[in-house]
């Protein structure tokens, strides 16, 4: 009796969680343009989707700046998170707290701070509100997720490891490839992963920093919403889930065996 | 050649900020010498094998290898390989990988790798664990690994630090004479950091003892066991009886209120000297045959020996002998001249000798306290203030007058005589107490302020 209880109560749990996504799914099939009746099965969302060319160049838009952006907040953030690490007890938890604060704080502020940051140095530096702003605001927020990440790895590791690299001969930089970078990869990736997908979803940042002239996938849809309802959305939306779900799959697989080994 | 010197180190200092880490120390290594480092926790010895790796650069002196001064040559410059403390194998190599991996750095070609990997396990006894992940050997592989990974390179000095702290008793022991088989087989220099007397009485060549930064004794195993420089010394390696005694002339030594025959000279007419006498070197005899006669207080059998404790004239003496004695019985205690070892006493002077000043009626400021004592002088004069060590007693910090470091704790039969450093006035105090504490922690310690020796200072007329 518990038992069968247990198990209702877990189907409630992923159907509230997974029902709105599978209305999204049934309907990028839906022959109609209604929205409320499923009237019979096509696939003619999907094959006008890729014919849409705000669409396709949103999407393009979206993994050009997801890409730069993780890549660059990456780098800069092991970077930062080495430095950190070296740091003073006092000073490393003061530095830690202003790295904290951006992740805390609500989206839309740093947003139209961006936004204000960018309109205000616009004539110094010649910057219009486009690819760079964004690109520029998607590294800011990225950055605390790369550190937070990468620093525990770094806190983990023994010392004397990249004692024991230079005392085998290792240059520092080649210390730092052979032996550091092995040890924290594992937060770097994560990081890095992180940083994606927090960039390919952003919606408000991007809002508030990209212009008219320079679209993501989110600012796309969330204007095409606006105007009339398109279920090549549906059909988009979808294709995002399983892409997303593929990613994660794939993420797990890989994890698998070395949790084994190690 | 033997004789030459490998690695010479000249005056070396270092400070981290205003704690003194190391304070002149020089120390020489021959080639294929094994030299041990020794000392409690914080003496030094970790941040004397680090500045010879070259992961800390001295303040102050030189470090010289093969007649090259080496200061600023960086630690992957440098013919030395070294050990580390909890081994620093890296966790995502194998242990193949582990051993070549100083070897890939320095584009060793792969066949000779491979030769000299697989040789240098067999000599650490892990032949065929290539393959095994680090992660899952045990402590004593781990720690082999390490050893040999250091070790293939073929560095011209070994160093190691406190290689076997992590391992247990018995394998402790199988690794200590598995290290000296392999520091002779492979003809290496090793310099070997433990805080452990036995472990370094066992493999060294050559014992370096420390002590807050500085070097107490460097000699020969033997020499440091039986001609201990001073009581530090005597009391961290071995087991000792320590007392304080009075050099009458040469070869002639009082204390415990009688006179005895020794074989050492050249201390001055009534210098008071501290003697230690091992407790396996003395005798147990019939009171009547003795000039020393006590009643045994605790017999412990301790497997080779027993261990007992002779309470004798006021004073407590150990002794290790195959026979036990009944605890109450009267006994003899016979030792020959040659069985007692003269030291240098480690504080200057009997009495603690301080300046201070008298800040008001009756109050005396001194070390960067004030102290209420009884006394004419005026306002302003400079005093001598002559302290009893027994005239200082160990306080919890909230009820002390100062709080200092406590640099050396020793066991006089009576006594613990302790010497503490107060960092602010750069001054040692010495001080007798009944409690044990722990060395090199900070403790309180309380004036008493009745038995407080003034005299006023004579003023130095400036103007002649």
């Amino acid at each position: 009796m518990r038992s069968i209880g247990k198990k209702l109560y877990l189907a409630c749990c992923f159907l509230f969680l997974y029902a709105p996504i599978a209305v999204l799914i049934v309907f990028s099939f839906n022959e109609s343009k209604n929205r409320a009746t499923f009237t019979g099965f096509t696939l003619k969302w999907y094959a006008s989707l890729f014919q849409n060319e705000l669409i396709m160049r949103s999407l393009f838009n979206t993994l050009i700046v997801a890409a730069a952006a993780s890549i660059i907040a990456t780098v800069l953030g092991t970077i930062a998170a080495l430095g950190i690490s070296g740091m003073r007890k006092r000073m490393r938890s003061a530095v830690m707290n202003i790295t904290y604060l951006p992740v805390i704080n609500p989206e839309i502020i740093t947003g139209i701070s961006m936004m204000l940051l960018f309109v205000f140095i616009k004539e110094i530096f010649h910057l219009e509100l486009g690819f760079v702003t964004v690109l520029i605001a998607h590294i800011t927020f990225c950055l605390p997720y790369v550190i937070l990440n990468v620093l525990p790895k770094l806190r983990q590791m023994d010392v004397s490891l990249y004692e024991a690299a230079l005392d085998l001969g290792c240059t520092p930089v080649s210390a730092f490839i052979k032996v550091v970078l092995p040890q924290i990869m594992p937060g770097i990736a994560s990081g890095f992963l992180m940083s994606f997908t927090f960039s390919l979803d952003d919606f408000i940042i991007t809002y508030f920093t990209s212009g008219s002239s320079f679209q993501t996938l989110p600012v796309t849809i969330y204007s095409m919403t606006r105007m009339k309802v398109n279920p090549q959305i549906n059909a988009l939306s979808t294709l995002m889930f399983v892409a997303v779900l593929v990613l994660l799959l794939l993420m797990n697989v890989r994890k698998k065996p070395k949790g084994v080994h190690a | 050649m033997e004789h030459e010197k490998l690695l010479d180190l000249k005056n070396i200092s270092l400070s981290f900020g205003q704690d003194k880490i190391l304070d002149r120390i020089n120390l020489y290594v021959r080639d294929k010498e094994f030299v041990t480092l020794l000392g409690p926790s914080g003496c030094g010895k970790t941040t004397t094998l680090r500045i010879i790796g070259g992961f800390q650069t001295p303040d102050e002196g030189d470090v010289l290898f093969e007649g090259k001064r080496i200061n600023d040559v960086p630690p992957y410059k440098r013919k030395v390989n070294t050990v580390f403390q909890r081994y620093a194998l890296f966790p995502h190599l194998n242990v193949f990988d582990n051993v070549a991996f100083g070897l890939k750095v320095n584009k060793v070609p792969p066949a000779e790798i491979k030769q000299r990997v697989l040789k240098m396990l067999e000599v650490v006894d892990l032949k065929g664990f290539e393959k095994r992940r680090v992660t899952k050997l045990s402590g004593g592989q781990q720690q082999r690994v390490a050893i040999a990974r250091a070790l293939v390179n073929q560095p011209k000095v070994l160093l190691l630090d406190e290689p076997l702290g992590a391992l247990d008793l018995k394998l402790r022991k199988e690794m200590q004479i598995e290290l000296k088989r392999i520091q002779k087989q492979l003809g290496i220099t090793f310099i070997y950091v433990t805080h452990d007397q036995e472990e370094a009485l066992s493999m060294s060549d050559t014992i370096v003892v420390m002590k807050g930064g500085e070097i107490q004794q460097i000699g020969t195993p033997e020499d440091v066991y039986n001609e201990p420089k001073n009581a530090f010394v005597a009391d961290f390696i071995g087991e000792s009886n320590i007392f304080d005694a009075v050099m009458l002339k040469d070869c002639l030594v009082r204390f415990s209120g009688h006179e005895f025959a020794c074989v050492d000279k050249g201390f001055d007419a009534n210098q008071p000297v501290d003697i230690v006498i091992r407790p396996e070197d003395i005798e147990l005899t019939a009171p009547e045959h003795s000039v020393l006669s006590g009643v045994v207080t605790s017999c412990i059998f301790k497997g080779v020996h027993y261990e007992m404790n002779v309470s004798c004239e006021g004073l407590d003496w150990m002794i290790h002998s195959t026979k036990g004695r009944a605890i109450g019985e009267q006994v003899g205690i016979s030792f020959t001249p040659n069985d007692i070892h003269i030291m240098n006493k480690m504080f200057k002077g009997a009495q603690n000798e301080i300046l201070g000043e008298i800040i008001a009626p009756n109050t005396l400021s001194m070390l960067g306290c004030e102290l209420n004592v009884q006394t004419d002088l005026p306002e302003g004069t400079k005093v001598n203030v002559t302290i009893a060590p027994d005239a200082i007693e160990v306080v919890s910090p909230d009820q002390s007058h100062l709080i200092v470091w406590l640099e050396s704790l020793i066991y006089k039969g009576r006594y613990n005589e302790l010497i503490v450093y107060h960092m602010e006035t750069d001054s040692e105090i010495i001080l007798h107490s009944m409690l044990d504490e722990q060395v090199a922690t900070n403790i309180g310690i309380r004036f008493d302020e009745s038995r407080l020796i003034l005299t006023a200072q004579e003023v130095e007329s400036v103007e002649g």
